[in-house]
Formats: C-alpha cells, structure tokens, sequence
C-alpha cells in the first residue's frame, strides 16, 4: 500500500513538473486538446437563459460561430463564440471552428443586435482560423472579417473578449478585441499558426515548436506586449481536467469585467477603446 | 574567340534585328530593356515609363515602388510626404532562417524607404486628400506595427484636415515577424477607417497586385468606392494555403481583380491609365458635398470642422442642421 501512495506522490510530482513550466508550443497542443471545453460548454455552464441566434440573413447559418442572448451573473448580454465540435461529426458541421463569411456575417448582426439594445457582448475565442477556401473567398472573408472589425470597434456597448482555446489570426480577431481581453493560461493568440509560419520561414511545418516561441503567442507574452489584460490560470494538465474549476472562475472575471464597465458612457466606451487598440504597436518615429 | 562564340554573336545579333523588341543581348546596357512576366517579351524602358509600366504587348501591369504610384496618381508636386521616418523595430527579436532585423536593414538599402508604406498630402485632380502606397519590395509591404501606426495616422490626418482619403494597397498580409503586434493592426486601421467614415469622408482604395490577407481583410477594402487594377491578386488566403487546405486545384484567374468584379467585391476595375480620371470623379462627388457642409459648419460655429465631434450638426453633408 505505501508504495502504491509512494508511487502516486511521485505521479503527481512528476505531473506538476512537467507542467510547471510548458513551452509555447506545449500550450498550443493543450489549447488544441479534443476535451478542451469549448464555447458551447462554456455557454451552457455559466450562461443561463440562453437564447441562440441562427443565421446571417444574406446566405446560410455558419455553425462555426454560435451567437445568443444569455444572462451570466445577473447581467443581459449577447454571447458570440468560435464553435468547435467534440467528435468528428460536430467537427465536419461546424468546419473545425473555422468560420466562412457568412459566420462573421452571423456575428456582426449580433453586434448590431447588441448595440441596438445596449447589451454587452462576450465574446469567446477558439478557432484555427477564418476557412481558406474558394466559396470562402468568393463570397468575401477579406470583406466579412474588415466589417466586422470595424463594427465591434465602434460598439456603444462594453465588449469583453476571453480567448479559451485556439486565437488563428484574423479569423479570431474579427470577434476577438475589445474593452478587456482575457485569456486562459494555455489558450494561444496569434497572427499566424506556428506550423504555417515555420513552412513559410524555415520551409519546414516541423520547426513549429521554435516558431511558437518566437511567435509570442501565449497569454504570458501578449500581457507583456499590452495587448492582453488578464490571465485565468488553469488546472494542472489544462482546462480539461477540472472543467467546472474552469468555469467558475471564467464566469466569475467575466462578471467582474461587466460589472467594472457598467454604466460606462457609450461615446467614452468607443473612445477608449480606440485609444486601447491605438497604443498597440511598438515603432521607431525616425528622423523625417 | 573560338568558332562556337562566333556563331553565338551571330545569333544574338539575328534576333535583334529581326525581333527588335526581343534584343537582350549582352551588348546591351542594363535597364534599358525590361521582360514583361506575363507574355515574355521585352519591352523598352522607355516605352515602359511612358505608359505607367503597362506592358504595350499584353497589357500587363508592371508593379510600381509607392514613389512611382504616387507619381502615377497625384498631380505633379503635390505630394508632401508626412511619417516619412516611421519605421518597424523588432519588438519580439524575431529569428527564424534570418533575423528580423536584417530583414529590415536589407529591405531599407533595397528600396531606400524606412517601411513598407508611403503616405503624404497631395492633391489628385485638384482635390485635396491624404494619399498612400505600399511598396511590395519592402518585405511584401506587410503590416507591422510601423505600416499598421502609419495608415491609422492618416486616417486620422484626413479627418483633422477634412481630407478625403486615397489608398493604394499591395501587400502580402500581416507581418508575421511581429507577431500578434501586427494582427493588432488590422483591428487598429479598421477602427480608424471606421472613424474616417463617421466624420463622413470618402475613402477610396485601389487594390493592386498582390493585395492579401491581413490588409485585405482590414482597411483595404473598409473603403466607400474600392478599385482595382486590370489581374491583380486579391484575397485573403494565398492560393497555395488554399489548393493544401482543400486539396482541389483553384479555377482559373481565382482570385483576380476580374473575379473580384463578378463575385460583387469591388466596384470597377479600372486600367492604369485611367485610374486618375476614376479616382478624381469618385473623389469629386462625395469630397464636395462634405466640403461644402465643413465650410457651412464653420461659419455657423466659427471654430474648424476639425475640433468638433464628428457627430455634431454640420459634420455630414445631409445632416441636421441648426434651427431646423
């Protein structure tokens, strides 16, 4: 009996080192974990009267994106998230959580929706990315994704942003800034996936590990370069493990974000929002 | 000389004589004569300039340094450079097969431009505007943090000054080497564009080749009246990530200005030699009847249009106005 306690010390031990200090690429694995909860679960954990929202009024309803009405900790709100599948078959209808047009097109009247009726949006990050594809293309991402990060900049509405697994580029960013960004400790936000950047750079998709690093793309780094507010730590392994763990303490920053912008002037909202993006960036004025 | 050599001069000079404009012959001085990379065939520098870089032979468009396509568009001394320092660093130390900083340093010596965008006071036409270009040799004309501060400035410039707004795009996307910096940019220039548009000034961009990912799906096309030259490459995703994504081969001219134009993306596509005369009509339109409104604001609050909320009576052309 003592040795099978010896052993089960020495489990936990070796756990918690091999978690104590994950490399960037060690995240985006856990990020991209099958029972990592996903924006659906969280939707259903910490969101209570939800009413979901179908459809971009213009072409179909991407199942990439969910959007709904939903209250969470007493406060109204409409809720836009990537929306990944768990098994396969949810995986091929909702594309892997990569969103067409039309998906960006379901957010933005979701937006509208929301600053019509002065409700705050959350939103919930956890894509790949925006789908490369013809139909794609055809029916305008370039076009969707600009929109729509125009509109959620000029929202009358606080908006707050919780990265919870995958932040791919552009097809993240389009629902993925506003007043407050919040990330989960092993959910990753970047301008490009590490395995992409390292087959255009190093002509070889297996130095995505390196890349990853040189990347800055976990929630630590991006605190660092002012583009992430807060960080929700995680259970040992990731969010997977203790789930309900997970939630609570999500549901709990997203209350306090709410609660911290209630009340806020619209034109005051806008205004320092603008001011928050603005400062982003680091650049040398030159001497012209 | 050996015979060999013999024969090969003769050769050369066949060919020059008999096809005068496919002498490229060693005896030649550089940069007198250019290929055109669509048909092959060389053209005359000279001839080249004269018509805008289009090729005479095929109609193929030349790409242009954002000197030259600021050239191309605005009126002859007009354009007065603003930022012409600003530049990138490399925040995050970015190393890969080469170091970012080089990147940069060698892109600098190539082109002899601090970054990847140019963008000034001209006038185009007579109207008054806020002109940019990006020059694609300068690492693809990414964004980075110094493209992505440069466009929301002049965003910003043209709403201080009541300017319209005219850009000229061609850009590989965002600059992976700065990391989420540069994906921050797109939502940077898209909220200033979105401002430009509250202050109700036009904005006209004309897409060139290749105008992709991260600019596309940002300012680029956040415009009132969006262009396009004749073949260029337009979208989002490149076309290799999406033939490896979907594994199918693209349909041809997939992504072109043309295809751009049938699929309801933009609003015209215009030739190179017309682009002045296009710009200038969209420009006209609009631009008067804001000016017209800026002037009427002023003289009802004695103040410039320029301090005022852009929501107040006056700043729009049909908007409400005082005493009515």
């Amino acid at each position: 009996m003592a040795e099978v306690a010896a052993l089960a010390d020495e489990l936990e031990a070796l756990r918690e080192s091999t978690y104590a200090d994950l490399s960037a690429w060690e995240r985006v694995q856990i990020s991209r974990h099958p029972d990592r909860p996903k924006a659906q679960d969280y939707l259903a954990a910490i969101f209570t009267d939800v009413v979901e929202l179908h459809g971009d009024r213009a072409y179909s309803d991407d199942e990439a994106i969910v959007a709904a009405l939903a209250t969470v900790d007493g406060h109204r709100v409409a809720v836009l998230g990537h929306r990944k599948g768990k098994n396969t078959r949810e995986n091929i209808a909702r594309n892997f959580g990569m969103a067409h047009p039309e998906g960006f097109r379901k957010a933005m009247r979701v937006m509208r929706l929301a600053d019509k009726f002065g409700l705050p949006l959350v939103t919930l990050i956890d894509t790949p990315g925006a789908f490369p594809g013809i139909e794609a293309e055809e029916r305008g991402q370039a076009w969707a994704i600009a929109e729509s990060l125009a509109l959620l900049s000029g929202l009358r509405v606080p908006v707050v942003a919780v990265g919870i697994g995958e932040g791919g580029s552009g097809g993240a960013l389009a629902i993925g800034f506003g007043d407050r960004l919040i990330m989960l400790e092993n959910s990753y936000y970047s301008v490009i996936s590490p395995e992409a950047c390292a087959s255009i750079l190093h002509k070889d998709a297996g130095m995505a590990a390196e890349v990853a690093t040189c990347l800055a793309m976990t929630a630590t780094d991006l605190v660092g370069l002012g583009i992430v507010d807060e960080i929700i730590g995680e259970p040992l392994g990731g969010a997977h493990r203790q789930p309900e763990e997970v939630f609570g303490v999500v549901r709990e920053r997203i209350s306090a974000a709410l609660h911290a912008l209630a009340g806020a002037d619209p034109d005051e909202l806008v205004r320092s929002r603008y001011a928050k993006i603005r400062a982003i960036g680091v650049i040398d004025e030159g001497s012209g | 000389m050996s015979i060999s050599d013999w024969f090969k001069a003769r050769e050369a000079r066949r060919y020059t004589v008999v096809n005068g404009e496919r002498a490229a012959g060693s005896d030649v001085p550089d940069g007198v004569w250019s290929k055109c990379s669509a048909c092959k065939r060389i053209v005359y520098e000279g001839q080249l300039v004269e018509n805008l870089r289009v090729c005479p032979h095929c109609g193929h468009n030349f790409d242009l340094t954002a000197f030259e396509r600021i050239g191309v568009l605005s009126d002859p001394g007009s354009f007065v450079e603003f930022d012409a320092g600003v530049g990138s660093t490399d925040p995050l130390c970015f190393t890969a097969a080469k170091s970012y900083t080089e990147s940069l340093d060698s892109a600098r010596e190539r082109c002899g431009l601090p970054e990847g965008v140019v963008v000034g006071r001209a006038t185009i036409g007579g109207h008054p505007v806020v002109l940019g270009a990006m020059d694609f040799r300068f690492i693809g004309a990414s964004m980075g943090s110094a493209v992505g501060e440069k466009i929301a400035r002049a965003f910003e410039l043209a709403i201080d000054e009541r300017r319209a707004m005219v850009l000229c795009t061609a850009s590989g996307g965002a600059r992976m080497q700065e990391g989420m910096l540069s994906l921050m940019q797109m939502a940077k220039t898209s909220a200033a564009a979105r401002r430009l548009a509250e202050a109700r000034l036009p904005y006209i961009s004309v897409l060139t080749n290749p105008t992709m990912g991260g600019v596309t799906a940002s300012f680029a096309v956040l415009a009132d009246v969006v262009l396009a030259e004749p073949g260029a490459l337009i979208g989002f995703a490149g076309p290799r990530v999406i033939e490896q994504t979907i594994k199918q081969h693209l349909p041809k001219g997939f992504q072109s200005s043309e295809y751009l134009l049938e699929h309801g993306m933009v609003d015209e596509v215009v030739p190179r030699g017309q682009l002045t005369a296009r710009v200038t009509t969209h420009d006209a339109t609009p631009c008067d009847g804001v000016r017209a409104a800026a002037r009427r604001a002023r003289s009802q609050a004695g103040g410039t249009a320029a301090n005022r909320p852009h929501n107040e009576p006056g700043a729009c052309g049909r908007g409400r106005r005082p005493g009515r």
